[in-house]
């Protein structure tokens, strides 16, 4: 519990700084907010013990503490490439605070939701994660695009969360309890165990955006600010995957045979969908939208392995995909808040005037793409030998043609920044501390998952007896 | 004998490319010139270094030659038996690929000092030729298959960059993007195979892998599917790897085109090393190749090796840009190597073939690279990579001249050169062990030496022309680099290599090892491929040294051939046709037509017929919400009924 108390003592601290100072003093509050939370995320590092609170409400673990700990990696880094943003292209001041309590809000929510061991918790933390979300999509409130994008999240989100409650409904009205436990042992396979199931992945689905839930994404990443578009593509989406595996694992044993074909099926579909349309992309934001539905396809190959070694390799793969995508996606903002440039032509040439930035933008993409030795191949190939050594091998050989369709696009930025010229290419500019601070994070992380492997065998260690 | 030094021959190529890379524009293009040659003559040095020690000091114990580590250091556990390693394995192959790919891009280096002078991206050029370097020599010192995969890789990008280096021109950034698409499709094989080599294999490691009483060679028949040992599909697929690097049949169609790169490039790279790291493949792996399943796999390596080879020969009688034909005479030359180990068994004198390969890779690096370097120096002068802009040079450029004759005879198999002994000795492999791949062999060899020869009598004697410009000859630092590979394309046919490079680390008796004491020459064998070779040379001296109309009627006579020979036996029609037709037309073009008409243009139409009838709402997002929730409830609904239903 340690974590979510810290957390809402930050976000009331920040309540109360929010009342008591004057609008042109709100800028402080970014390094403040920053710097408390960066304490945040050191505390999260020190081990905790295992506990269950509030009846087996609330449970923490070695794992689920390590979960809690990535979230808040990727939290900070977002916050460290966002406060140049926030500094400089805010229209109103009086609203930076809003921005720090609403995110650290959601991450509460996010906490409470892998924490929790009954249905109910489960759902209080989806919504408390969702909705302080809609309000930071739609935080540029003179951008007609943003709004639109909050009015599509909430709605959309709505009809995910109706259906994934009605799931919830059948498996209380088969299981007989709302507590994991309890279901665990009561569940017997019927269809309307089955039905309910459905609808409850289905719902998580719509957060990991697996095809066809996905529709929401491209479009609500182009309009929310990029920090925001890049907390929902990894921190949201690591969240979702996390809380979804604990369930199927070890609530819904019994319908294994069920929810393997279903994710079968989501896998095949997300990561042709992902790479097909990201092919087609121009704008930055979109294109990593699509990138990132893809990526949570190849996610599907450790959870259909069902056992500790797929949730090892999920979880390596959720880390290096934190540290891949916030690299991309931190570049993508550094440009957008120097020059508001976000379409892929813009970067023709960027090699020659600003060398650092193209070359972060093509480690990322490298990562993502999975090209040895950086760590996004070793996700990759974990993830297949996951899937592999259950005998699912058309899956890994479909993953695999992916994989190759993939490197065409990843490529494409590389291309037009390293081999174009330009003559109005985005001239050379200096970030900020804290922006340089958030990339060299991400592509240290980069590096040193893939080349320091006992990282890896760490996250073996907590996996194996979670089941 | 400590070999732990050998760890700078990996440092010393990529911190010069982090130098040159990190501070290109802070760099004289003259002073990174320097510094990649100087980074380079010291890791040739090193590489010299070890061969010696090696071969001469320590290396034999017992008669054997030993392997040994200049460094090891384990990566990553996958389970308890799965590890990763890194490390540096130094064995006959490893080191011979050290001094091979050392000396030709020590060469490359100073030549391009005079090729590139004055281009824009000249310090990037050297930056990336140490890039490649660097990935060049961690292939091959690998210790197993994942570090051997990922220098693999590192070689392909680093290829991508260098074929793509004059990004202007569009041909070149479409060959850069032909040949990554290429050898990634290949590499697909590749790693399918590394994954299926850990799982039943047990081990990523070359030492334990290889080991003939090891378990992964004792236990090949233990899993099989569809008719073969899993372990020989495994060897297929990292075959299909080593085809797409090594542009074997149907991989090929990348290899000319990648000529559009700087020449230096195409001579470091696609002539003499990259290019062959199909055929080290096979060759570290060959104890597997050869005792898995009888060698079923190894069969497949020979014939692939045998029809590419004469299919590449035909080719490059055919075509009229100088680099091309070379192109295709390299990947003939490849084939020769790949059926030399094709043929080739273990013990004692029955792996032959695997010493004339390794040979012939070594002598072939020298001479190809020479002529590669040579078309550059003529290019260089003329200005056109056409063989009818050519012609008569040999007044101009008399050092180009006398060195190109040199390698050019050197691929035909002149006695007393280089390319004579090793070719040979792939012959005598292949005769005494499959007659038909033998008789192929034996054509090609005639094929050769014609179109070497059609193509030194073109540009050096042939037509007198008349240029805008008199040719000269090249600066020394161009002529260093082909003086001394004149003299390598000789020298090394005198090296005693059947009793350092063999498949089970013993001596054995070659054929024409002039100097080696165990040598004989078999003249029998010998004397009938120097008449496949010089009848091939005559006949080009009869058609090319003056111009004639006998090539033309020859070319008319055989019609159709000859023009489907030119045009490649339209191998890149068939890819486009696959492609543009198939994969485009059948499979992407619906997929956009879905996402522009269906996503885009209904949810637009909707949202548009809801803006012109209302506008107090704001119609577009309004109609396509609508439309994602009903892909919502019709994605939950089709899984219902297939969960329910199918289990």
């Amino acid at each position: 519990m340690r974590n979510e108390i810290i957390l809402l003592v930050l976000i009331l601290a920040l309540l109360i700084f929010e009342i008591f100072t004057k609008p042109n003093q709100k800028k402080h509050i970014i390094n403040i907010a920053v710097g408390l939370f960066f304490i945040h995320t050191v505390i999260g590092f020190f081990p905790i013990g295992e506990s269950s609170l509030f009846g087996g409400s609330f449970r923490t673990t070695g794992l689920i503490h390590f979960y809690k700990s990535v979230l808040n990696i990727g939290v900070l880094i977002i916050l460290l490439q966002s406060a140049d943003w926030l500094r400089n292209k805010v229209a109103h001041f009086n609203k930076i605070p809003e921005f720090f309590i609403l995110l650290f809000s959601s991450l509460l929510g996010m906490n409470f939701m892998i924490s929790s061991g009954d249905f109910l918790l489960f759902y209080l933390g989806l919504e408390l994660s969702t909705l302080p979300l809609v309000a930071l999509i739609a935080y540029d409130s003179f951008n007609q695009q943003s709004t639109e994008a909050g009015i599509k999240l909430i709605l959309s989100a709505a009809l995910a969360s109706a259906i994934s409650l009605f799931g919830i409904g059948m498996l209380y009205a088969t299981g007989g309890s709302l507590y994991f436990e309890v279901i665990a042992q009561n569940l017997q396979s019927s269809n309307l165990a089955i039905l309910g199931m459905v609808f409850f992945f289905s719902g998580l689905a719509f957060k990991i955006s697996l095809a066809p839930f996905h529709f929401w994404t491209a479009d609500v990443y182009e309009g929310a600010p990029i920090g925001i578009a890049s907390y929902l593509s990894v921190i949201s989406k690591g969240a979702a995957i996390f809380i979804l595996m604990a369930i199927l694992f070890s609530v819904l044993p019994i319908l294994s045979e069920a929810w393997k074909l279903v994710v079968y099926i989501l896998a095949i579909t997300t990561m042709f969908t992902g790479n097909l349309f990201a092919i087609r992309q121009k704008n930055m934001k979109r294109y990593l939208a699509y990138s990132s539905i893809a990526q949570a396809g190849f996610m599907m190959m450790g959870i259909i392995n069902a056992e500790e070694l797929g949730v090892a390799t999920v979880v390596y793969f959720v880390l290096v995909y934190v540290f891949s995508n916030l690299g991309a996606f931190g570049v993508v903002q550094a440009i957008s808040s120097q020059t508001g440039k976000e379409n892929m032509d813009d970067y023709t040439g960027l090699y020659r005037t600003n060398p650092k930035l193209a070359l972060i933008l093509l480690l990322s993409l490298f990562s993502l793409a999975g090209i040895p030795p950086l760590a996004g191949f070793f996700g990759k190939f974990f993830l297949y030998t996951a899937a592999a050594s259950k005998g699912y091998y058309l899956l890994v050989f479909l993953a695999v043609v992916n994989v190759t369709i993939s490197l065409y696009y990843y490529l494409l930025p590389v291309r037009v920044m390293f081999l174009r010229k330009s003559d109005d290419a985005i001239p050379y500019f200096k970030s900020k501390l804290m922006m340089r601070a958030g990339l060299v994070i991400a592509v240290l992380g980069i590096f040193v998952l893939g080349l320091y492997s006992p990282l890896y065998n760490y996250i073996v260690e907590l996996s194996a007896g979670v089941l | 004998m400590n070999f732990s030094y050998t760890i700078f021959i990996l440092i010393i190529p990529i911190a010069t490319f982090l130098l040159l890379g990190f501070f290109y524009n802070r760099i004289k293009p003259a002073v990174s010139g320097w510094i990649g040659v100087t980074a380079l003559s010291v890791v040739a040095g090193l590489s010299y270094y070890t061969a010696y020690q090696y071969f001469f000091n320590v290396g034999k114990i017992d008669g054997k030659f030993q392997t040994f580590f200049g460094f090891q250091a384990n990566w990553m556990n996958f389970t308890e038996n799965l590890r990763i390693d890194m490390g540096i394995l130094l064995d006959p192959i490893s080191i011979m690929m050290l001094v091979v790919v050392s000396t030709i891009s020590l060469m490359a280096h100073i030549y391009s000092r005079g090729y590139m002078k004055g281009d824009r991206g000249y310090t990037k050029f050297f930056a990336f030729l140490s890039l490649f370097t660097f990935a060049m020599m961690g292939l091959v010192v690998a210790t197993n298959l994942f570090q051997i995969y990922i220098f693999w890789e590192l070689v392909g990008v680093s290829s991508y960059l260098l074929i793509g280096f004059y990004y202007e021109k569009p041909s070149a950034v479409a060959a850069a993007k032909k040949a990554f698409i290429v050898t990634r499709f290949a590499d697909l094989g590749f790693l399918i195979g590394i994954l299926l080599m850990g799982y039943y294999g047990g081990s990523f490691d070359f030492m334990e892998l290889n080991n003939p009483e090891g378990p992964a060679i004792m236990n090949w028949a233990s899993t099989s599917f569809m008719g073969l040992s899993v372990i020989t599909w495994a060897l297929i697929l990292m075959f299909v790897g080593g085809a797409g690097k090594s542009a074997m049949l149907p991989f090929h169609i990348w290899l000319p085109d990648a000529m559009e790169g700087p020449t230096p490039v195409s001579a470091l790279i696609h002539a003499a090393t990259m290019v062959v790291a199909g055929v080290y493949l096979v060759a570290r792996m060959f104890p597997m190749f050869h005792f898995v399943e009888d060698g079923f796999a190894l069969h497949v390596v020979a014939w692939v090796g045998a029809i590419s080879s004469l299919f590449a020969a035909f080719i490059a009688l055919t075509q009229k840009d100088i680099k091309r034909v070379l192109a295709f005479s390299t990947m003939s030359q490849i084939g020769y190597m790949m059926l030399a180990l094709g043929v080739s068994k273990y013990d004692g004198h029955e792996g032959l073939g695997y010493m004339a390969s390794m040979w012939h890779l070594f002598t072939h690096a020298m001479f190809k690279a020479l002529l590669f370097l040579g078309a550059g120096s003529v290019i260089h002068a003329v200005h056109s990579n056409y063989l009818k802009d050519m012609g008569g040079l040999r007044k101009y450029m008399p050092i180009t001249n006398i060195t190109f004759l040199i390698a050019a005879l050197s691929i035909s198999g002149f006695p007393l050169t280089a390319g004579f002994f090793s070719k040979d000795e792939i012959l005598v492999a292949a005769f005494e062990h499959n007659k038909a791949i033998y008789f192929i062999t034996l054509f090609v060899a005639g094929l050769t030496a014609f179109y070497m020869f059609r193509l030194y009598f073109g540009i050096f004697w042939g037509k007198k022309k008349e240029y805008e410009h008199t040719p000269h000859e090249s600066p020394w630092s161009m002529t260093i680099p082909l003086l001394f590979l004149a003299f390598m394309s000789i020298a090394t046919g005198y090296l005693p290599f059947s009793e350092w490079v063999t498949a089970d680390h013993k001596a054995l008796h070659g054929h024409i090892g002039l100097f080696s004491n165990l040598g004989v020459i078999h003249w029998d064998m010998a004397g009938i491929a120097i008449t496949a070779g010089l009848l091939g040379i005559a006949i080009a001296w009869f058609f090319y040294k003056k111009p004639t109309d006998y090539p033309a009627k020859v070319s008319a006579a055989f019609g159709r051939l000859y023009k489907w020979a030119f045009n490649k036996f339209y191998f890149d029609e068939v890819y486009l046709f696959v492609t543009k037709q198939i994969i485009f037309k059948r499979i992407s073009t619906p997929f956009a037509w879905f996402d522009k008409k269906v996503v885009d243009g209904t949810m637009d139409g909707i949202g548009n017929t809801t803006v012109s009838l209302s506008k107090v709402i704001k119609g577009t997002q309004s109609g396509r919400i609508q439309d994602y929730a009903f892909a919502f409830a019709g994605g939950v609904f089709v899984l219902v009924l297939i969960v329910i239903y199918m289990i």
